[in-house]
């Protein structure tokens, strides 16, 4: 009987499984990154992804969408095989996950408009002009952004951009969102702002994410689930309060570092 | 004590032996590794060649895209080659005007200028211009789009950077070139008929009746079609060098540098297979 319990407990929750990462190992040269690092995301939480600068957060997920072809183990995003699938699927599956990049990658010969029509053209093909506007116009609103549509992102504030990159990233409506140091060289209010975006982000359109920073009061601000990676590997998993009271040294001289 | 001196030697030498052969070791292995990294360039450069070939068919083409382009490496770069063509033609005529005189054969200065500018001076005058202006700016262009994340936000948002990027400038570089040889070709001989008129009176009508009177159709069509080719590789090595820029703002320099070398460098070869090709025709 109990068993059958934890058959269905098992099957609910590998049906709410997004992201799963098995034994996932990667190395450049001589450096080994990622150490046979397993993890899963669940639909509908922010997961997020501690740790020092070079212990392969950033890589993580670049393995996921296959920015960078890992060595050894499985990444399933919705039941699919990452490292299995051809181009065309490639892409398609590309299309339900929203990236956005530590510099924001917003692309510099283009006005935001141009930047945010860049994907919207690509990913839905069916929008006429007018709905295309529509969804600009909403999209910068949700954001904050309304009179930055025919600016270059080179006359944006930092936090801007980030602001800007987001709208890009969640214009086509992505299912899955990571997150690359979001609020990495910004101020504490305008980081503020970042995480609160996040979590509206996560409401509105009701996305899975997985979010890598060093930045203790994202973490806290958005968290539903953290993992602190070590040497490439989940040194330890839990929810922000257990992090904050563990008595761990690691765990306390990186939560004793951030401000 | 002589057997202690002997000995000593001995040793000295078997040290200096084991010294150069560790050098000579050393030295095998560093040549080895830059031959393992030039064929792993050259290896690579293929792959990246074959995939643009391959995204060039590709049904999804990015026509605006490659329009933009067009713009900015033809339209852009006129007034450059406006001034490098009048000058050009210029001054071949009035460093080749007292040479001629000295024959007696000054007629015959607009149609020495004309067939230098058509067949080989204005290509590849005008090439390796293009390859310091156009390759250099696509290196510096791709380079820092690769190290900003740029390219790598294009791939994620499902659109092939290879197609949008690298299809559209080759394209409009292969193209591009040789309206701009032509254009630079005909201002050449426009400063050639100025330059004549400095020191004597020509009517434009008598100098371009003497300058296409010795020009026929094998003087201008091989050197159109390798504009062709010196636009593919002006293109493409710009790309090439700026897609595979490393990362760090230092790379950028770099991939814009060795752009420049390189499709320089590949215009002077097209150049001497062409005219080796041409040679064997004629």
């Amino acid at each position: 009987m109990s068993n059958k319990v934890g058959d269905i407990a098992k099957s609910s929750e590998t049906s709410n499984l997004v992201i799963e990462i098995n034994n996932l190992s990667k190395g450049f040269d001589d450096l080994q990154v990622l150490k046979n690092l397993s993890l899963n995301l669940f639909n509908g939480e922010n997961l997020v992804v501690l740790g020092k600068s070079g212990s392969g957060k950033s890589v993580l997920i670049k393995c996921i969408v296959r920015l960078i072809n890992s060595d050894r183990g499985t990444i399933k995003v919705f039941g699919k095989n990452v490292n299995e699938l051809k181009s065309k699927e490639l892409s398609k599956l590309r299309q339900k996950i929203g990236f956005l990049f530590q510099s924001g990658a917003l692309y510099d010969s283009m006005t935001i408009k141009q930047n945010l029509e860049f994907p919207l053209i690509r990913i839905k093909k069916k929008l006429t002009k007018k709905e295309r506007d529509e969804k600009i116009e909403e999209v910068l609103e949700n954001v904050g952004l309304t009179d930055t549509l025919h600016k270059m992102p080179s006359e944006l504030s930092g936090g801007m951009r980030k602001r800007a990159s987001l709208a890009r990233t969640i214009i086509v409506d992505p299912m899955i969102m990571l997150y690359d140091e979001p609020t990495t060289g910004l101020d504490p209010e305008t980081s503020s702002g970042i995480s609160t975006l996040i979590n509206d982000v996560q409401k509105k359109y009701n996305t899975s994410s997985i979010i890598i920073t060093h930045d203790i009061e994202c973490a806290r601000a958005t968290a539903d689930r953290i993992i602190m990676l070590k040497d490439g590997d989940v040194y330890m998993e839990g929810n922000i309060d257990e992090f904050e009271n563990s008595s761990d040294e690691t765990i306390q001289s990186f939560f004793k570092e951030k401000p | 004590m002589k057997k202690l001196g002997s000995s000593s030697k001995v040793t000295k030498k078997a040290i200096f032996v084991k010294l150069q052969i560790m050098r000579l070791g050393e030295k095998t292995y560093k040549k080895k590794q830059e031959a393992n990294r030039m064929f792993a360039a050259i290896g690579d450069f293929t792959l990246f060649f074959w995939q643009t070939l391959k995204e060039a068919f590709s049904l999804d083409f990015e026509f605006n895209e490659f329009l933009r382009q067009c713009f900015q490496i033809g339209y852009k770069t006129v007034p450059l080659i406006s001034v490098t063509g009048m000058i050009m033609g210029a001054v071949l005529t009035i460093q080749s005007r007292p040479v001629l005189a000295d024959f007696g054969a000054v007629s015959l200065l607009p149609g020495m200028v004309a067939a230098s500018i058509i067949r080989e001076m204005g290509p590849v005058i005008t090439a390796l211009i293009c390859a310091g202006k156009i390759g250099s700016g696509i290196g510096a262009e791709l380079g820092s789009m690769k190290v900003s994340e740029q390219i790598d936000a294009m791939e994620v948002s499902s659109t092939h950077p290879i197609r949008f990027l690298v299809v559209t400038r080759v394209l409009a570089a292969t193209l591009m070139i040789p309206v701009l040889v032509m254009y630079a070709d005909a201002l050449g001989i426009l400063g050639s008929w100025a330059a004549i008129n400095i020191k004597g009176s020509v009517s434009f009508v008598l100098f371009f009746h003497q300058a296409f009177r010795v020009i026929d159709f094998m003087d201008f069509f091989p050197a159109v079609i390798k504009t062709f080719f010196f636009g593919a590789a002006i293109g493409l090595v710009g790309c090439y060098k700026g897609y595979t820029a490393a990362q760090g703002t230092e790379s950028v320099g770099k991939a814009a540098n060795s752009a420049v070398v390189i499709a320089s460098l590949l215009v002077i070869i097209i150049d001497l297979i062409a005219v080796q090709i041409t040679d064997m025709l004629l």
